[in-house]
């Protein structure tokens, strides 16, 4: 514990980074995928393609990805935007599904419903698809982010200092607090990443609050018969 | 082993160069005929992918699916595997994989690379399992216990074949995640497809770098279209045709309700 003691300066610093570099794919992701997952999900004929690609993209290992895409595009690896611009393929991965299936999971009578009062497309995707499709949304965001924090630590092989440096650093000075260190702040920042989410989630749809503890089993049980 | 370029310093200084051609400097390495011999040869590396990988998903099934069944089956423990499942995701398998290669020590890298692989492929066998069993309709088991079947008839020869594809999808998830895992363990020289882009990256060997990139890649592209195929090939026979039927009898089935 030492170590720790003596290196908070180091840790908060690689933390910093970290969260920058793992952020930025998240609400990147997120961005790219709402419209990316509303297409997905409005033009069958498309879905297929859309969730075929970016599921064969998510199957590409992360640190053959991280050689990959610069490679393509003329970009060194070793820059922190090649490891963000790979996180956020990964985000926009499982987030279009999200969205997608999200937005399925909004009743077809609330839909007419909102269209018969008088809501225009626009409108209506906002104040009444994007709320009821919420709950799976945030399920998958709330996914997203804990791997994308988790998986960034990978961007040290490529040269891309972040909390990942605790790992390659300790190894090769042989410092077990050192590593354990790293494995501890990246659990711990995913974990808080996740009850904000899960915080922020609560407070946009209060309706989901009550309902909640209760449902699963009978969500399931809905979901297969 | 060297480690070049965990300073910022070293930042855009490399000749990698941009379009094709850096590919075609990759197929080169490839399929040059050096590419066969010695200890590092690339069959005897993808040799080491697999064999870990198969190991590490065999392992992890005999720990997961009898219990991922036993979840699925009495319907309890599933908040548990839930949790268990949200909070492995949150470990990074790098950082578990280097604190275990430094508690066992630097002789037991092959065991401490196993445990992480066999970790990490836990959750999502063990969800594949129990998931599988529970998206089986109530009143399917309901008729076979009426019918006179033994709980564990029940199991075999209904809930086993009817979780099927699930359990295919769970072994899918399981297979890619460690293949990519594996490919990262070569930084604790544990061999495998990883140790060309490992290896080169300090040497600024980019051909052989992005050559063993487009090999991991292509790894993980054929054993998914493969487990893709075997899910496809796994929903019994009955339970075909109906699943289209079903899924467009749900839009206007709430009208009744």
């Amino acid at each position: 514990m030492n170590w720790v003691v003596d290196n908070l300066d180091l840790i908060l610093d690689l933390t910093l980074r970290h969260l920058r570099q793992s952020v930025i794919p998240i609400v990147l992701g997120f961005v790219i995928s709402l419209p990316l997952g509303w297409v997905a999900w409005r033009f069958r004929l498309v879905r297929g393609p859309i969730i075929a690609v970016t599921g064969l993209l998510y199957t590409i290992p992360s640190l053959a990805l991280l050689i990959l895409v610069p490679s393509a595009f003329g970009y060194s690896a070793r820059i922190e935007g090649n490891l963000v611009a790979a996180l956020t393929i990964y985000a926009v991965a499982i987030l279009v599904r999200a969205v997608s299936d999200g937005l399925d999971s909004v009743d077809e009578d609330v839909r007419q419903a909102a269209t018969a009062m008088g809501y225009a497309p626009l409108r209506r995707f906002f104040a009444v698809e994007l709320p009821l499709a919420g709950p799976v949304i945030l399920a998958g965001l709330r996914v997203t982010a804990v791997s994308t924090i988790s998986l960034a630590t990978v961007g040290i092989l490529i040269g891309v200092r972040n909390l990942g440096y605790l790992f390659t650093d300790g190894l090769q000075r042989r410092i077990i607090a050192e590593v354990l260190a790293g494995v501890v702040a990246v659990v711990v920042i995913a974990l808080i990443v996740d009850l904000l989410l899960l915080l922020a989630g609560r407070a946009l749809m209060p309706w989901t609050r009550a309902a909640r503890t209760p449902q699963p089993r009978t969500t399931t049980a809905r979901a297969a018969a | 082993m060297d480690e070049g370029g965990a300073h910022p310093a070293a930042e855009d200084d490399d000749g990698e160069g941009s379009g094709m051609n850096v590919f075609v400097e990759a197929l080169a390495w490839l399929f040059s005929p050096e590419r066969l011999e010695g200890s590092y040869s690339l069959p005897v590396l993808l040799g080491q992918h697999l064999l870990f990988t198969i190991v590490s998903v065999l392992i992890a099934a005999v720990i997961a699916l009898p219990a991922g069944w036993l979840i699925g089956h009495t319907g309890r423990g599933r908040e548990v595997a839930v949790a268990i499942s949200g909070a492995a995701r949150a470990i990074p398998s790098f950082g578990l994989m280097v604190l275990l290669v430094l508690l066992l020590g630097v002789l037991r890298i092959p065991e401490a690379a196993i445990i992480t692989f066999v970790l990490l492929a836990i959750p999502s066998l063990l969800a594949g399992a129990y998931t599988g069993l529970e998206a089986i309709d109530r009143r399917v088991l309901d008729a076979a216990r009426a019918m006179g079947m033994t709980e564990w008839q029940v199991f075999t020869r209904v809930e086993l074949p009817l979780g099927l594809p699930l359990l295919v999808g769970g072994l899918r998830s399981a297979l890619l995640q460690v293949i990519a895992t594996v490919t990262i363990a070569a930084y604790v020289n544990l061999g495998g497809l990883g140790w060309p882009i490992i290896q080169g990256i300090p040497l600024r060997r980019f051909d052989q770098v992005l050559g063993g990139a487009i090999l991991v890649a292509a790894l993980a592209l054929i054993v998914d279209l493969l487990l893709a195929a075997a899910q496809h090939a796994a929903v019994p026979a009955g339970l075909r045709a109906p699943r289209t039927r079903r899924r467009r009898a749900t839009a206007p089935a709430p009208a009744s309700a």
